[in-house]
């Protein structure tokens, strides 16, 4: 059994692309193309060295002495957090940028939530001198006030989603609405491995470059390309896609995705997709999703903003119901004080998405020679005020 | 035969109106679909109220959500339509997104159209090849036509497959846009209507989104069988009330 997706974009029984015809050149276009760009040696080429001198890559993978001492194992953290934009993101817009301009495309939308895949894209159409437009639900507008201003300093146009919740789901809503009124010379970089297909898979390549590190990096380290467990946050799932990549069809890697609980699983204010999520269709993907008896999406919450979506891609629903990977929900409570430990155990302060995945060690027992696997998938700059205000600091 | 084909083979232009049931009260779906047929609608589409309709414009976004606010859901709808056929005799047609017709069970679903006396189904986003493998057997056994779109990016190829593919008719979407965003046709517009005319499909072609009144409807039939109404349709409710149908649907057909 392969945990990657056939040629038709399914992870099992999930994925596919249920869109509208309206999205359907566009898709189809991707789809046909995008696997012969990717592996053409002049995209591969520009994209790694963009990679190693715009985004500064490899990041490091970090043994963390007083973690591991703390818990009794081997702790690595892949350094995400060290890239560029402060987050892994921008792995996949420079790719889906690169990715764009052999479409011939001129124009780049895009959805953000807390504003980090917003930032990312931005940077990457700065970069590349084209026009980018950012769709941002109008509450995120208020609640991410700095990432508003980063993108609009690095020349993006920031347009509020009004509709629904206007949370990210209602974004993403926009951005493909968008995307039906601009079919020819718009791209839509997708800043998560969710949506029609090919995005789950393209995505996940871009964000492969993490796994791709990681296993000569520990070779290097522990004589070993392979880890116990690779452990990752899981949002949409973008950079637990890239963590796990390389390790996917490698059972003896354990895989192991945190969601985010909220106010607890059962309080009606959680993001725990794999626990709370029934299949259906969302943004024209056949994924796990929160929904109503009825089939209407309902809204998740989080204390963090890169958690709070109401579906998981479906690489991860699949490794959710076939038992691949092991899913581990956690609190704000229980995040937060994870993320305040990793920062004075580590010196490093970490994004709150990724400081639910610190969390686990109350969930989940390591053996002493386990290696273990962290995906630092961001920094805590953006998260600051949301920490003052939680440690009254 | 199934009341939409035999629509399709009358000597006229089809008006098809569009909208959202439980909108703009939850009680309204009766009343309004018998105001349509009374006042001369040919064919009806009966929009399922969805959260998150992405081919949908700002108008129908907000009659979808107030829908689902008011109280609107599957179970309700069906309840709504049970006895219709006493008195609607012009096609129905279900429109709406997938999902809540997978939570409610494919098979269950098309077995309680067949039940109520609905026509015809439309998706947009349950896509031709999911349809053809996993759902038409259930679609056909339960008499249901379903409708598939085409856009003016959609190529040959795909034209030529969906009018295969097609037992009713084609929605022929007008411009490259979500519902409503669009009035008006240009050059753009009667060039790709007559285009598609001449390909000579064996499937009527019925046009949707950008037509608001008696000129565009003239315009979008000229070379097709006939033209649909939603966002227009649904801001005259929004502004004039289920009791003033009529005024609208004499100000297409004047």
């Amino acid at each position: 059994m392969s945990y990657h997706a056939n040629e038709k974009g399914y992870y099992g029984e999930f994925g596919g692309a249920f869109i509208p015809e309206m999205l359907y050149p566009n898709c189809e276009e991707l789809r046909q193309n995008y696997i012969r760009i990717m592996q053409d040696p002049s995209f591969q080429e520009e994209f790694h060295q963009l990679l190693k001198d715009y985004v500064g890559r490899p990041t490091p993978l970090y043994f963390a002495k007083r973690l591991s001492e703390k818990y009794n194992t081997k702790v690595y953290l892949k350094r995400e957090d060290l890239c560029h934009t402060g987050a892994h993101k921008v792995n996949n817009t420079i790719g889906q940028i690169l990715m764009a301009k052999k479409l011939g495309k001129n124009r780049i939308i895009a959805e953000t939530g807390a504003g980090q895949h917003g930032v990312a894209t931005a940077t990457v159409c700065a970069l590349m001198g084209i026009e980018c437009v950012v769709y941002m639900g109008e509450i995120d507008i208020a609640r991410q006030a700095p990432n508003v201003a980063r993108m609009k300093m690095l020349g993006a146009k920031v347009k509020p989603a009004l509709s629904g919740s206007r949370t990210l789901k209602d974004a993403t809503n926009e951005a493909i609405r968008d995307w039906i009124n601009n079919p020819v010379d718009t791209h839509y970089i997708i800043g998560s491995v969710v949506g029609p297909h090919p995005y789950p898979d393209m995505v996940a390549r871009f964000q492969s470059v993490i796994s791709e590190e990681i296993k000569w990096q520990l070779k290097e380290k522990e004589g070993r390309e392979n880890p116990d467990y690779v452990v990752a946050c899981v949002g949409g799932g973008s950079n637990a896609a890239g963590a796990y990549y390389h390790y996917l069809d490698t059972p003896e890697v354990g895989i192991i995705a945190v969601e985010a609980a909220g106010k607890g699983v059962n309080t009606g204010e959680s993001a725990a997709t794999s626990a709370l999520g029934k299949v259906g269709i969302i943004h024209g993907s056949k994924t796990l999703l929160m929904q109503t008896d009825d089939g209407q999406i309902t809204e998740p919450y989080s204390i963090s903003a890169g958690l709070d979506y109401p579906g998981v891609g479906p690489m991860h629903a699949h490794l959710f119901k076939s038992g691949r990977g092991e899913f581990i929900s956690i609190t704000d409570d229980e995040a937060m004080t994870a993320g305040l430990e990793v920062s004075q155990l580590e010196g490093i302060i970490p994004a709150i998405e990724t400081s639910h995945a610190f969390a686990i060690f109350e969930y989940k027992k390591f053996k002493k020679d386990d290696v273990v696997v962290f995906n630092l998938s961001g920094r805590g700059d953006k998260d600051l005020q949301t920490y003052i205000d939680y440690f009254k600091l | 035969m199934n009341r939409i084909n035999q629509a399709l083979k009358a000597d006229k232009k089809l008006l098809s109106i569009y909208f959202t049931a439980g909108y703009p009260k939850l009680e309204d779906t009766v009343p309004i679909l018998n105001a349509l047929q009374n006042s001369g609608a040919d064919m009806i589409e009966i929009g399922l109220p969805f959260s998150d309709p992405l081919a949908d414009g700002p108008t129908i976004q907000e009659s979808s959500t107030a829908a689902l606010k008011n109280g609107m859901h599957t179970e309700l709808l069906f309840e709504q339509l049970k006895d219709i056929r006493n008195t609607i005799t012009i096609p129905l047609i279900v429109m709406g997104y997938f999902n809540p017709m997978l939570q409610y069970g494919v098979e269950a679903f098309c077995e309680k159209c067949h039940e109520i006396g609905i026509d015809g189904i439309i998706m947009p986003d349950l896509p031709l090849d999911v349809y053809q493998e996993e759902y038409e057997a259930i679609f056909k056994k339960n008499g249901l036509v379903n409708v598939f779109l085409i856009t003016p990016q959609t190529s040959v190829e795909r034209i030529k497959q969906i009018d295969a593919a097609s037992e009713g008719f084609i929605y022929m979407v007008s411009s490259a846009s979500t519902t409503g965003a669009k009035t008006g046709f240009g050059d753009e517009q009667v060039a790709y209507f007559e285009r598609i005319s001449a390909m000579n499909l064996k499937s009527p072609q019925i046009v949707g989104f950008g037509i608001s009144n008696e000129a565009t409807f003239n315009t979008a039939t000229k070379s097709t069988k006939g033209a649909i109404i939603g966002s227009a349709f649904i801001k005259f409710l929004t502004n004039n009330g289920v009791a003033s149908i009529e005024s609208f649907i004499k100000s297409i057909r004047s």
